[in-house]
């Protein structure tokens, strides 16, 4: 956004949908897994077949308390169900079981760190507890909808945000460190490709010490880069109508990412009365203070707290600590191998975490919860190559090794002979050779061609198959070419 | 032959136990009476196919001294309790092909305790109605009319009722939400038991307002409905209205309560009321009186307000409660190209005039703008209602008053006029408001020779009083008779 | 309280009912007595008075996290009136 847009700011509140992490649904038992066959994993009640009750999911409530107090709100011990009341194919109750005026969490907040360094408090206006619809899928048959139930009745929290949002950038910080929070308490996965956690924009406009101008929402804004485009493209559209003399429609609009702008719907939007009133199925929810404390008392360090310890007690860069609190069980993970043996250097262990690992994780699409190298493993090759026992460089051979085919790395040494050569006269002897082949070399490297002595290093490596210790090599090789 | 037409479930089971009769043949005489009288329109279908294979089996329990509680009873159900391979239509031409895959808490308990599915009878539309004329499978006939003419017997449940009558069925479910199943029992002369709210399960039976419907029995005598009770009742954890308490059994407890406080309210008292109902009600009162009873006048100074309260909040709740009968998961689909209008068109076919009436008003009264004034108000007046009640109850242990403002009425001569036939519930919607159980009991004929039912409410799961009390018109009154 | 023919029309758009012309006046007829009839309850006074939802003062009960339904596709089809592939279907939805 321009300094110079003639002195208009966009006003900014987001509303995020994030699908909680639980084995069942919110008012159901059928399970709420990712990509099953269609309509297997549909209970009658979340098909509202005739005659059919919720019952409420334990452990959906503990998540979305879980997740208020990671965003220092308050958890209110009384909340109540509404019903908002619409019809859409693939809401099969013609109603969605939500909360309009009592949510389960009211007022609380979240710091954001902006790129001139600053950080800025966003306010969050409520988190509530509700249904998710089923899927409608509008592309199978050129005259017919298709309807998959699964996904009706997970469990979603619903998070607004305070109009305390200032610009594209801070509208990504405050999802991306939503997000974080999410993935790492583990209510949410966070995942915006899957839709597991939505992102709705309501923007207007106005001029510093105005009054807030009429805003449109926008939906359908499916990544972080598509929160930017969005609210740009709107930024501007709607300061160009003002500039022009007219007035801001209120109105819903669609965020077409090919184009990066956004479109009102194409249906005309019926003014949406939901008939909002307290679901007669289902009693207040009441929260006992003993539950909020025992949540309290076994919530993680939150993402921000860990990145300032990892720091300052580690060591560790502002962007090593961003990737390793990405997710929790990347913590766990630096956090076991730090903890077994403190002598371990933590920039040695964050870089084999975060490069040879991660990179092999992701290439076979696993977890690091579902690493086949444990904590201990990664913790132990580190320890070889600290004491010499390997060099760094082989050290990478047998790290796949342990990946792929589970051993551990003393084994893999031992089998494969890799033990690093760190008899000064072995080398010596080895480099002698290796001079005494290479006399032309030798001499023009003597005389200024200092390219060759990689030339060298490579063949003393090749001669002691990689295992003769570099530091040793080059102290070596160094005095022999200075004769 | 033993003569079973005037047979009730005590007498049933003692001569099924003593082996004086059997199963199959109680099953074989009720299917027949049933289809000998058609005319009456009692029953939507008849379990032909089955009902006598489960009374052999039934026979043979009771030969090898297994028998359950309710062994090779047969019991008709009102078609709103969802029925598993069993045809299930809420006399709807929504549900007309309906064939439900599970079965209701409460009908499963049932079966479970051996009685045996005679078949499913007539009842109002979606249980909207006090005349029995607004099914889709035609209007039912009272079976005590006279002068060849043809009456209502009071609705919703104005089957099961004319069943009982008819003595084509031994006992009946129905379920009770204004007074559809004190009503119909007043008007057909026979027992009828509305539970306290939350004594059964609703799960598995079609829902029309949810703060309201229960289910109950109705049946020949008092000690039937105690004993159907017994069974029907129980905490449902997959109904989170359903009331966790210690069962008791009714049927052995409910004839130890003596001494009973009666109350009479004076806001039942008008100088509209016919002079034969308050002549009977006088003699009601010299029956508890001449029983040890005591009774004390008190008040109930809402009452006035009541059937206006029902009215908002269970249209407000049937408005969203029939909002899943769109055609796209089950009922009767009107086929279009447009989904609109296929909701529009399936629902305008399926529903009839008076359950499009009361999703209207439904829909008004909890629409934006009039949701304080109605929805809200009628909650806060039903809170009134209550405590109104609670007070009353702090002086008298149960309520006696008129179950109906009159006798039953010719068919066609009030359903044109939907206020006249609203005030059919007058005196039993108070009770249902506050949750509270009630029983109707026949208590003599009027003028025109149509019985006449009055009504006992009591405290909160004291269902134990008010069968007592009912046991005490009951005998005194001999109504048997006076048929 | 009158109820109109644009109330009843927009009221029974949001009810998706389909009320024929010849219909609306009935209904708007009807209607309107039974809303007048409601307007009694002004005469109630309810200030400070907390509405009440549901007669029980049960609480709600909570289910444990377990997977213990659904896979039950067939069931779930069984009534439908038109499926295919194991989807419902239903006429294109434009949104």
């Amino acid at each position: 956004m321009d300094k110079n847009d003639n002195n208009w700011e966009p006003v900014i509140g987001l509303e995020i949908h994030a699908q909680i992490i639980s084995n069942s649904k919110l008012f159901s038992g059928a399970s709420t897994n990712f990509g099953s066959e269609p309509n297997t994993q549909v209970s009658l009640v979340d098909a509202a077949m005739p005659g059919m009750l919720p019952v409420i999911n334990k452990v959906c409530v503990e998540q979305a308390i879980k997740t208020g107090l990671s965003l220092n709100a308050q958890i209110n011990k009384r909340s109540v169900f509404d019903r908002k009341n619409y019809f859409y194919p693939d809401l099969p109750q013609g109603y969605q079981i939500s909360q309009y005026t009592q949510p389960i969490v009211g007022k609380g907040s979240i710091e954001i760190d902006l790129k001139n360094g600053n950080s800025k408090k966003i306010g969050i206006t409520r988190l509530h507890l509700e249904q998710d619809a089923g899927k409608s899928i509008h592309d199978l048959d050129p005259n017919k909808t298709y309807i998959d139930l699964n996904r009706s009745g997970v469990a979603l929290m619903e998070i607004v945000s305070e109009p305390d949002i200032r610009s594209a950038e801070e509208a990504q910080e405050y999802v991306k460190k939503l997000r974080s929070i999410l993935r790492y308490i583990q209510t949410c996965d966070g995942n915006m490709e899957e839709g597991s956690l939505r992102c709705d924009v309501n923007i207007s406009v106005k001029k510093k010490n105005e009054d807030f101008g009429t805003r449109c929402e926008i939906k359908n804004v499916n990544s972080i880069k598509s929160i930017g485009q969005a609210i740009e493209h709107e930024f501007h559209r709607q300061v160009e109508i003002i500039e022009s003399g007219d007035k801001v429609q209120q109105e819903t609009r669609l965020f077409d990412e090919k184009k990066g702008e956004t479109r009102p719907m194409r249906t005309k939007e019926e003014a949406h009365d939901y008939r909002y009133f307290p679901d007669p199925d289902l009693p207040p929810l009441e929260i006992s203070t003993n539950l909020i404390g025992e949540i309290k008392k076994n919530l993680p360090e939150l993402p921000d707290v860990k990145k300032k310890k990892l720091i300052d007690g580690y060591g560790l860069s502002s962007y090593e600590s961003s990737i390793l609190i990405s997710d929790k069980n990347n913590v766990d993970f630096f956090e076991a191998v730090i903890n077994e043996n403190n002598q371990r250097k933590p920039k040695v262990v964050v870089n084999w975490i975060i490069g040879d690992l991660f990179s092999l994780l992701k290439k076979n699409n696993l977890d690091i919860k579902k690493s086949p190298v444990k904590p201990s493993d990664l913790g132990e090759l580190i320890d070889l190559i600290e004491n010499s026992t390997i060099s760094g460089k082989l050290a990478k051979t047998v790290f796949d090794e342990m990946f792929y085919n589970r051993k551990k790395p003393k084994k893999i040494i031992k089998q494969k002979g890799l033990i690093q050569i760190t008899d000064s006269g072995e080398i010596e002897n080895v480099i002698t050779k290796v001079l005494s082949q290479n006399v032309d070399k030798v001499n023009e490297y003597k005389s200024g061609k200092e390219k060759l002595y990689g030339y060298f290093i490579g063949q003393i490596m090749q001669e002691t198959k990689g295992k003769a210790n570099p530091k040793l090599v080059n102290e070596i090789l160094k005095k022999k070419l200075a004769k | 032959m033993n003569d079973l037409k005037d047979i009730n479930i005590e007498k049933s089971l003692e001569l099924l136990k003593t082996k004086k009769i059997s199963s199959k043949e109680l099953v074989e005489f009720y299917l027949t009476e049933a289809e000998s009288k058609k005319n009456l329109n009692a029953y939507i279908s008849l379990n032909l196919d089955n009902a006598i294979n489960l009374a052999k089996e039934s026979d043979k329990r009771i030969s090898s001294n297994k028998m359950r509680a309710l062994e090779g009873i047969p019991i008709a159900v009102k078609d709103l309790f969802c029925t598993q391979n069993f045809l299930t239509t809420a006399a709807s031409g929504m549900l007309q092909n309906f064939i439900p895959t599970y079965e209701s808490t409460v009908t499963q308990k049932l079966w479970d305790a051996g009685a045996i599915l005679i078949g499913k009878t007539n009842l109002d539309e979606f249980a909207m109605g006090s005349s029995n004329e607004t099914s889709f499978f035609g209007s039912v006939i009272n079976p005590l009319s006279i002068n060849n003419k043809k009456y209502v017997p009071g609705g919703s449940s104005g089957g099961s009722a004319a069943a009982v009558a008819a003595n084509i069925a031994l006992a009946a479910t129905g379920t009770d939400t204004g007074g559809s199943i004190r009503q119909p029992a007043s008007y057909c002369g026979i027992v009828g038991l509305k539970p306290t709210y939350g004594r059964c399960s609703r799960w598995g039976i079609i829902a029309f307002a949810s703060s309201l419907d229960q289910a109950g029995p109705m049946t020949k005598t008092v000690k039937d409905a105690a004993i159907l009770l017994d069974i029907m009742a129980g905490y449902d954890n997959k109904d989170s209205t359903s009331a966790n308490l210690d069962d008791i059994n009714f049927s052995k407890s409910f004839d130890k309560i003596k001494k009973l406080k009666v109350g009479i309210p004076k806001q039942y008292k008008s100088d509209k009321l016919s002079p034969e109902i308050v002549k009977l009600w006088e003699d009601g009162i010299d029956y508890f009186k001449k029983k040890n009873c005591t009774v004390i006048d008190i008040d109930l100074p809402h009452t006035d307000y009541a059937l206006a309260t029902y009215y908002i909040i269970s249209s407000a709740e049937a408005s969203s409660n029939l909002a899943r009968y769109d055609g796209v998961r089950y009922g009767k689909r009107q086929s279009s190209n447009d989904i609109t209008t296929l909701y529009e068109q399936t629902r305008s076919q399926g529903f009839g005039n008076e359950v499009k009436r009361r999703i209207m008003i439904g829909t008004y009264v909890l629409s934006a703008g009039y949701y304080d004034a109605y929805y809200l108000k009628a909650q806060k007046v039903r809170s009134k209602i209550i405590d109104d009640f609670n007070q009353a109850f702090e002086k008298v242990d149960v309520i006696f008053t008129p179950t109906a403002p009159s006798d039953a009425f010719e068919q066609g001569t009030k359903i044109d006029d939907p206020i006249q036939m609203y005030l059919n519930d007058v005196f039993t919607v108070p009770a249902s408001l506050a949750g509270l159980p009630a029983i109707s009991v026949p208590i003599g004929l009027s003028q025109n020779g149509l019985p006449l039912g009055f009504q006992i409410i009591g405290k909160r799961f004291d269902e134990n009083s008010v069968l007592a009390a009912g046991k005490i018109i009951e005998d005194c009154a001999n109504f048997g008779e006076k048929k | 309280m009158e109820i109109d023919k644009t109330l009843v029309k927009k009221i029974a758009s949001l009810s998706k009912i389909n009320v024929k012309e010849e219909e609306v006046k009935k209904f708007s007829n009807e209607l309107s007595k039974i809303i007048t009839w409601i307007d009694k309850l002004n005469e109630v006074k309810t200030d400070n008075v907390t509405p009440v939802t549901n007669p029980s003062d049960i609480k709600i009960p909570i289910r444990d996290d377990k997977v213990n339904d659904g896979k039950i596709k067939e069931k779930i089809l069984k009534n439908a009136p038109e499926t295919k592939g194991g989807y419902f279907i239903v006429p294109k939805v434009v949104e």
